[in-house]
């Protein structure tokens, strides 16, 4: 398979070429371009873009947002793309089926999308696209590749019926957009070998030490930005989960910096010094959920120096413990007949101070380790590492008001301040209400505490201004990475006009890990001997070839990552955001994750555990025939004709000048203000531009089982999460547009970051309700102050609130069973458990099956009753949810599907009953929805099996609202008093409601955190996932 | 990392016998002029406590002679610090106590345990003062009282001697010693004092800036709460006398609590029942809390059997 796609690219590549030549109008981009730019950048750019586009939200996900943004100003075309991607797309999904039927590639995409090679894959892709769709739309390719000159093309779009914006976004900043992304993307996706053989630039080289002290040499052209250094480097390391890792460089000053990956790297260095240091950027709090051994050893080289040089400090029986694990790892067992092993352990720096007795612990403790594997000694070294209290701890210099020498540790948990060795205080990220610096001042604003009224500003000196930046930046992107689902955009101008506009731009860690878990390559060969210290006592043991080995394999085409990729052709279905929301098989899988973030107090074993099962299930619907996408054309005429289409309750309508889109996450932050009044369980939208956009409704349920559920869910101590999605299928209209943000203006001056602010849909965001709050709800939003039914004593109010909700939903979902028993097709997918033919069915159906036409027809009641539903109490459709729930067992530690992961069941969206019932739609045009709905329960252990459980205290219902998703939490708590111990039962219903393309497994995740982080004392004991993601197909 | 286990396994209890002296505090005798303590008693009590814990929880008992000379000398707990193998050996505020420090050393150095000194590195301790009592260790992490007996200097020697650990500061003033307000009451559990009448007035740090604010107990803990990486169970008892308990997973595997009786904390015994599967041992130590010690004071716990990995 992989030899194949090998060559088959070639082959099209050149194709593609040649048949990209004669086209008019990219000729005349090229020639409005530099002559610099090659004719193949060009293209390859364009493939890239279409690439991207095909790609659309299911990866963008995963994607650092510098892909997104150039994503996004690429983004004209998705929707114009989805009609003609049908074709092509079936086919590919064809063509993969045969040749590779491997079953666990199918999970890999999202890893291998930004893999290096795996752009021959998409390119052939790109291919098959274009040809194929050339006769239905032949501009399209076109017009990703002249971005810059809009006008011919782009009327032609306009009048293929598509929303104006878009074209503005792609005209704003389009010549930098297209040269951004140009460089950008090749640098990813392109072989740089070709990239340097074809450019006609100035090249630089570049020399990099990398972790084992050895160092790498490439050249690169002399505008390149960081991530295009970085990413070779990754290749050469044959790395995949490069997100923790970073590369640092000196500045003037002689301080480390990191290489920001989105700008150019001569802007940065500001020298003509080219050297820069492979380094672990974010050290990962649990190393053992990384995917890959070579991650770990990576990790465990950075440690040792770290440790050796006493950044690390440990003491000396750590140092030992340390010491003894690198032995094992680097040479393997102890050879008793090895002469005077102290020898050698003495040219080894294990320690600052290290000495005689030292080494001979450490050789005590090395002959204990006998029979330990390398990755094994890792793993023990990581382990023991990890529980260092200054472990990933960034130390900075600094003063606080008095003057008084202190230093700020910045680490996955917050901000630390240390005098001398001593930590003196401590703000958590959720503290942290905003980070900020002016001159040489650094500041954090406080959330009040539970004794405080008032939130309060604490202020550090640092040396000089730079200095000051420099810890905002590593603040700002610590807690990017450890605390949000999704990179913050680059604050927008509208909100400063001053400032530093630098944002964290890679994959956070729950992005990552989503991302890793996915990997599913052979684990990669590398030889841990490379080691500088180590190979030099070990008679120069080489200094091997991670690099060779990577080269050979792909030489031969058995380079893992090409594996990868035409595993993941699949993937390449859901490229454009418009296919990728008519495939909700794909989407589902990835949503079935509980998310990462959520891992963060779990044990290992939970979390692998976890892992392990989802991505089965991942895989499993993986290996399902994607649908056919469907033909989002005659939807989007309708959703945009009927504004009706919002079909929430609530609803707020911003609407924001398109020349403002970009700043429509803040936007929507401003307007959650006015939002807090709503009540329970109500969903939300924020519309943006609702002219010329449908909001996409995708609605998430995340329901917590109420507490009015039956007593199977009481045994459940703590926490339940329902989450229930469903993604309706829209046309894709992004709301979010991203200019081409350069983030070199920023001030040297000044800047500020909110922690909390857009992207998240933390609660953080309205710190000011806060002092009404309870105790447990520190950060929450009141929004339903009315809601708050305090009473200890299990009050049946409640009970009472909830029920009808309840009730509501079986209606509803019995509606909807009936429903489906009249269209045959899935009748009984909720009670049975076939996972793996439903899967199929669901996904194959849309396209294939002639029955959709009753299921069209049925459409419209369902709808009603949906609708009703709704008006009677705002009830979010809790369908198959509902018996899941019920059912579930309390297995601990284990996660029960108790329903199939896929269930197939038809379903209309609200907002898609909206738009029939407004509109008027012939019958046949009535959209099918096809839900998937899928429940999975996680629970964890030691639930104390005493069900008797008062109906709980609602404690609190808010609802959150960003851009494109919408929270509601609805929180119950129940206390009882149990031999003199009260114990506390909450209960969280959590409805997030969203688009498409947003995250639902951020989402939840999200959710699951802010859980515990509002409860830090409670454990989740049982998280339920409910989620249904429709399918509209028209026919 | 090698050193961390859970809080509670301990193989040995240094306790140091009281001397005919008890009550006379060291040097300044003036301050001790209205407490009348029964030296008899006391010693019953001590060796209530000693059987407790040879017999009921099962440790080895060393038990260092009393030394009239040295009135105090039974708060063992103030003059080392232990965990895994490491002893560090503190300077007490009172000059006149710093020579109770010698009979510990030994008894520490016959152990095996590694002896760190104070005054070690001259230049970096000068002026340092330590005393156990203001010493909590959770098994995950120290804090250290800054009180009228322990200085930051001193907290600095300890991290400096426990570095794989974090140590915060939580200041404490008027005359009140940290673990007179709270200890381990299990492997995550903190026990805190939460009684009202008695506001121990705690000196607290608020933000970055040096605000000294008089407020109650809980502030400390809320402090506490704000400088630990980790979550521990907090169980709250009313008075203040039961916050100090000694909580030992003995040889046998069992939980064992040796805490204040009920005619000493009437209130807070039944906190400690909810304590499930513990084995309760009421230590009776009124004596020695007149002098502003507590159970805790009167022992060091050893865990020899320490392993790393």
């Amino acid at each position: 398979m992989t030899t194949e796609a090998g060559s088959e690219t070639e082959v099209k590549e050149k194709a593609e070429e040649s048949a990209a030549e004669p086209d008019q109008s990219e000729k005349a981009t090229e020639d409005s371009q530099e002559v610099a730019n090659a004719e193949v950048e060009e293209k390859e750019k364009a493939k890239v873009k279409e690439k991207e586009e095909k790609e659309g939200k299911g990866i963008s996900r995963y994607l650092p947002t510098w892909l997104k943004k150039q994503k996004s100003q690429s983004q004209t075309s998705p929707t114009k793309e989805a009609p003609p991607t049908e074709e092509p797309v079936s086919k590919v999904t064809q063509e993969e089926e045969g040749p590779a039927p491997e079953v666990n590639g199918h999970a890999e995409e999202v890893e291998e999308k930004e893999e290096v090679k795996s752009e021959q894959v998409k390119e052939k892709e790109a291919e098959t696209h274009s040809n194929a769709s050339a006769d239905t739309e032949p501009a399209k390719e076109e017009k990703v590749e002249e971005s810059a000159e809009k006008s011919p093309e782009e009327t032609k779009e306009t009048a293929e019926g598509e929303g104006a914006e878009e074209e503005t976004k792609e005209k704003e900043g389009a010549v930098e957009a297209e040269e951004e992304a140009g460089e950008g993307q090749t640098s990813i996706f392109q072989s740089p070998l070709r990239l340097v053989r074809k450019n006609k630039m100035k090249l630089v080289v570049c020399h990099v030490t990398l972790l084992d002290g050895t160092d790498f040499t490439c050249e690169v052209e002399k505008r390149a930005k960081g991530q295009y250094l970085f990413f070779k480097v990754c290749e050469h390391l044959n790395l995949l989960e490069k997100d923790y890792f970073g590369l640092a460089y000196q500045d003037n000053h002689d301080q480390k910096c990191w290489l920001d990956p989105t700008k150019e790297i001569k802007r940065q260095i500001r020298s003509n010094n080219w050297q820069f240091a492979f380094n672990v950027k974010f050290y990962p709090p649990d190393p053992s959920l990384l995917t890959e051994d070579i991650t770990r050893y990576l990790l465990c080289l950075q440690l040792r120096e770290d440790v050796a040089s006493g950044r690390l400090p440990c003491s000396f029986v750590t140092h030992a413990l340390l010491g003894s694990y690198t032995l094992q790892a680097e040479i393997g067992d102890y050879e008793p007949d090895q002469p005077r092993p102290l020898d050698f352990i003495s040219q080894l720096t294990f320690a600052p101070n290290q000495n005689k007795e030292m080494e001979e612990k450490i050789l005590e403790l090395y002959k204990s380790h006998r029979g330990m594997t390398p990755a094994q000694a890792d793993t023990q070294f990581l382990e023991n590492a990890k529980k260092l209290s200054m472990y990933g701890v960034d130390l900075h210099h600094a003063k606080d008001s008095e003057g008084v020498d202190i230093m700020l540790g910045v680490c996955a948990n917050g901000l630390l301040v240390y005098k001398d060795r001593l930590r003196i205080n401590r703000f958590a990220w959720p503290k942290i209400l905003k980070i900020s610096y002016k001159r040489n001042n650094f500041y954090i604003k406080i959330r009040p505490g539970e004794t405080e009224q008032f939130e309060s500003t604490v202020g550090f000196k640092l040396q000089n201004h730079r200095a000051a930046k420099r810890l905002w930046k590593v603040c700002v992107e610590n807690h990017s990475f450890f605390r949000l689902n999704a990179p913050e955009p680059p604050t927008k101008a509208r909100f400063l006009t001053l400032g530093s506009k630098f944002r964290y731009s890679g994959r956070t860690q729950a992005q990552t890990r989503m991302a890793s878990s996915l990997i599913d390559r052979p684990a990669p060969s590398f030889e841990r001997t490379s080691s500088k210290r180590i190979s030099r006592s070990l008679d120069g043991a080489p200094m091997i070839s991670i690099t060779e080995a990577g080269r050979e394999s792909a030489e031969n085409g058995r380079e893992p990552h090409l594996e990868l990729h035409s595993d993941s052709k699949v993937t390449v279905v859901d490229v454009s955001p418009g296919d990728a929301e008519a495939m909700p098989s794909q989407h589902s899988p990835g949503s079935s994750e509980l998310g990462p973030p959520q891992d963060h107090d779990k044990t290992q074993e939970e979390v692998l555990k976890h892992q392990a099962s989802i991505s089965q299930l991942k895989r499993s619907f993986m290996e399902a025939p994607p649908p056919s996408p469907p033909q989002p054309n005659q939807w989007e005429k309708r959703l945009t004709s009927s504004p009706a289409t919002i079909r929430l309750q609530q609803q707020q309508v911003v609407s924001v000048p398109q020349t403002e889109a970009a700043t429509a996450d803040n936007t929507i932050s401003d307007t959650k203000e006015p939002a807090k009044t709503t009540e329970v369980e109500i969903e939300e939208t924020v519309v943006v531009q609702e002219i010329s956009r449908a909001p996409k409704p995708g609605l998430i349920t995340v329901a917590a089982s109420p507490p009015a559920a039956p007593s199977a869910e009481q045994e459940m101590r703590e926490q339940e999460v329902k989450v229930q999605e469903e993604a309706v299928v829209v046309e894709e209209a992004k709301p979010r547009k991203e200019e081409s943000i350069s983030s070199e203006s920023e001030s040297e001056e000044e800047a500020e970051y909110h922690p909390y602010l857009p992207v998240s849909i933390s609660h953080t965001q309205i710190p000011e309700e806060k002092e009404e709050e309870e105790e447990q709800e520190k950060q929450e939003e009141d929004k339903t102050a009315e809601l708050q039914v305090l009473a200890s004593d299990a009050s049946s109010l409640p009970a009472e609130v909830i029920q009808p909700a309840e009730e509501t939903s079986r209606e509803v979902e019995e509606s909807r069973k009936e429903d489906d028993t009249e269209t045959e097709k899935t009748t009984n997918a909720e009670e049975e458990k076939e996972v793996e033919r439903e899967t199929e069915e669901s996904t194959d159906d849309p396209m294939v099956t002639p029955d959709e036409a009753p299921n069209g027809l049925t459409l419209p009641e369902e709808g009603v009753t949906v609708m009703d539903a709704q008006a009677e109490e705002e009830e979010e459709p809790k369908m198959n949810g509902e018996p899941s729930l019920i059912e579930a067992e309390p297995l601990p530690q284990v996660i029960c599907c108790s329903e199939p992961p896929v269930v197939k069941t038809e379903m209309v969206t609200i907002s898609d009953t909206f738009a029939a019932q407004k509109t008027e739609i012939a019958t046949k045009e009535v959209p099918i929805v096809h839900t998937e709905t899928k429940t999975i329960t996680y629970e964890a252990a030691q639930l104390d099996g005493n069900g008797d459980g008062e109906p709980g205290v609602l404690m609190t219902a808010q609802t959150i609202t960003s851009e494109s998703l919408c929270t509601t939490t609805t929180t119950h708590i129940t206390k009882t008093l149990k031999g003199g111990l009260s114990e506390t039962r909450i209960e969280k219903r959590i409805v997030i409601t969203g688009d498409c393309d947003i995250d639902h497994d951020q989402a939840l995740a999200q959710a699951i955190k802010e859980a515990k982080e509002q409860h830090p004392d409670m454990s989740v004991t049982r998280v339920v996932v409910h989620k249904e993601t429709e399918l509209a197909e028209e026919d | 990392m090698a050193n961390m286990c859970p809080y509670g396994h301990f193989t040995h209890a240094v306790v140091r016998g009281i001397p005919e002296t008890f009550g006379k505090k060291a040097g300044d005798s003036q301050e001790n002029g209205e407490v009348s303590v029964d030296l008899a008693k006391a010693q019953r009590q001590f060796g209530c406590l000693t059987g407790a814990l040879r017999q009921k929880v099962g440790l080895q008992l060393i038990e260092i002679p009393p030394d009239p000379e040295l009135p105090e000398s039974w708060k063992i707990e103030d003059v080392a610090v232990i965990h895994g193998d490491t002893a560090l050996i503190t300077r007490p505020f009172k000059q006149q106590r710093q020579s109770e420090v010698e009979a510990v050393r030994r008894v520490m150095s016959e152990l095996n345990l590694t002896v760190v000194e104070m005054d070690r590195e001259q230049g970096d301790s000068v002026g340092a003062t330590l005393e156990g009592s203001d010493i909590l260790f959770t098994g995950r992490e120290f804090f250290v009282g800054i009180s009228s007996h322990t200085n930051r200097r001193g907290a600095e020697v300890l991290a400096d001697t426990f570095r794989d650990f974090a140590v915060s500061t939580v200041p404490v003033c008027d005359g009140a010693r940290l673990k007179n307000i709270c200890s381990m009451g299990g492997p995550n559990t903190i026990i805190f004092s939460n009684s009202d009448g008695a506001k121990k007035t705690l000196r607290c740090w608020l933000g970055a800036r040096r605000l000294c604010v008089m407020l109650d107990v809980r502030v400390c803990l809320q402090m506490m709460e704000q400088l630990t990486d980790h979550h521990y169970d907090v169980l709250t008892v009313p008075e203040e006398s039961a916050a100090n308990c000694i909580y030992i997973k003995g040889p046998s595997k069992r939980d064992f609590l040796l805490h204040r009786p009920a005619d000493e904390c009437p209130d807070s015994v039944s906190a400690f029942q909810k304590l499930q599967d513990y084995t309760l041992l009421p230590t009776a130590c009124s004596e020695a809390s007149k002098l502003g010690a507590s159970l805790s004071s009167l022992c060091l716990l050893v865990n020899r059997k320490h392993t790393y990995f």
